[in-house]
């Protein structure tokens, strides 16, 4: 084992494969399969529910705005839109962190299954730009999501919900 | 070229290498949405990095000023602060926000990058252990050279992956070149100093 002497090509050449390796892994997404049996249910992102707080109010916009949470809630199966599901947000922003109460806010979806809520602009925290959305109701599995922006300096971030009927 | 010029030279660009990261990283547009806590954290992450630099520069005794014996000396103490450096930067991360330091310790995070800092983390703990345990545990020089040397080489990697992959207060290009010197620095000082004599030595005996 470990003949090969360590020089700079081989050392180099692993770096390379294992940096390539990342990328294929910081590129992966949840994609849900279109219609195969019916429309999957969104699984919950691994470190959704970080710095979860249940019970989030009910909220006109979180703060002072100026960044858009928006998004929408279907049924698994049928992939009818679903209304008055309400959507917990909160995330690392230009006027709190995660854990603060003043960070979280909810809203409700619309008859077209979509939600939008105003919320402070969000800066990268623990190396990445995201945001956390929960669904935590009754009629449905809960999901915790986990979207990462493609760039700080975005303006919005979208994250979509397919919710399993309990 | 005169060894004095040779001297300043080196170091001019070792404090260049170590300075601009942190200077960037200390003027962050972030740095007003975080507190001190999580500040320091993300500033002892950014020594580490600097200090894992300085690290092989010792070891090989590349330093001008700090020929071997004393180069050595010095490299246990940046050792030690190192190990303080880490633990500072995990605690400080810790009192932000604790369910993204468990997720990171307990190998569940969403970021890769966090898997790579802590493996770098215990990679830099065994590393460390291993030089504090070498004379009461007795290790052959050979053995401990070719242990040490191989831990140093995999905190270098995983502690660059880490710090390469985070969107964060460095600045892009110095923290590229911090990680490439600290790579290269390492690779330069294991071809000097022959760190994989044991196996070479094993395998003429067989």
């Amino acid at each position: 084992m470990f003949r090969t002497p360590m020089n700079r090509r081989t050392l180099l050449s692993a770096g390379a494969a294992g940096a390539g390796a990342l990328l294929a892994m910081g590129t992966s997404s949840h994609f849900v399969p279109a219609r195969a049996a019916g429309l999957a249910p969104t699984p919950s992102m691994r470190g959704g529910s970080n710095n979860y707080r249940p019970g989030a109010p009910i909220v006109e916009r979180i703060g002072n705005g100026g960044f858009w949470m928006t998004g929408s809630v279907r049924r698994a199966g049928d992939g009818a839109p679903l209304e008055g599901i309400r959507i917990q947000i909160w995330a690392h922003t230009t006027e709190g962190y995660e854990r603060d109460p003043e960070s979280h806010g909810a809203t409700l979806t619309g008859a077209d299954g979509t939600f939008r809520l105003e919320m402070p602009q969000i800066v990268p925290a623990f190396g990445q730009p995201h945001g956390h959305l929960a669904y935590d109701g009754d009629a449905y599995e809960t999901v915790f999501l986990r979207p990462v922006m493609p760039s700080p300096r975005d303006t919005s971030l979208n994250a979509d919900f397919v919710l399993q009927p309990v | 070229m005169g060894s004095k010029i040779r001297g300043i030279l080196i170091w001019g660009a070792l404090v260049i290498a170590i300075v601009a990261p942190i200077t960037i990283a200390a003027t962050s547009d972030y740095l007003a949405y975080r507190s001190g806590i999580y500040i320091a954290a993300g500033f002892a992450g950014i020594v580490a990095m600097a200090l894992i630099l300085i690290q092989p520069l010792l070891a090989a005794g590349y330093l001008p000023g700090l020929a071997m014996l004393r180069g050595r000396r010095l490299h246990h103490w940046v050792g030690a602060s190192l190990v303080i450096a880490i633990l500072a930067h995990v605690g400080g991360l810790w009192l932000t926000s604790p369910p993204d330091v468990i997720d990171a310790l307990t190998f569940t995070s969403p970021t890769p990058f966090s898997d790579f800092g802590v493996l770098a983390m215990w990679g830099l703990f065994a590393a460390a252990a291993l030089a504090g345990f070498r004379k009461t545990l007795r290790i052959r020089p050979a053995v401990f050279r070719f242990a040490h040397t191989a831990l140093a080489v995999f905190v270098v990697v995983t502690g660059s992956a880490h710090a390469l992959l985070i969107e964060g207060t460095m600045g892009t290009t110095s923290k590229i070149a911090l990680c490439a010197l600290a790579l290269a620095a390492t690779v330069k000082a294991i071809a000097d100093l022959r760190s994989w004599a044991l196996l070479t030595r094993r395998r003429r005996r067989a």
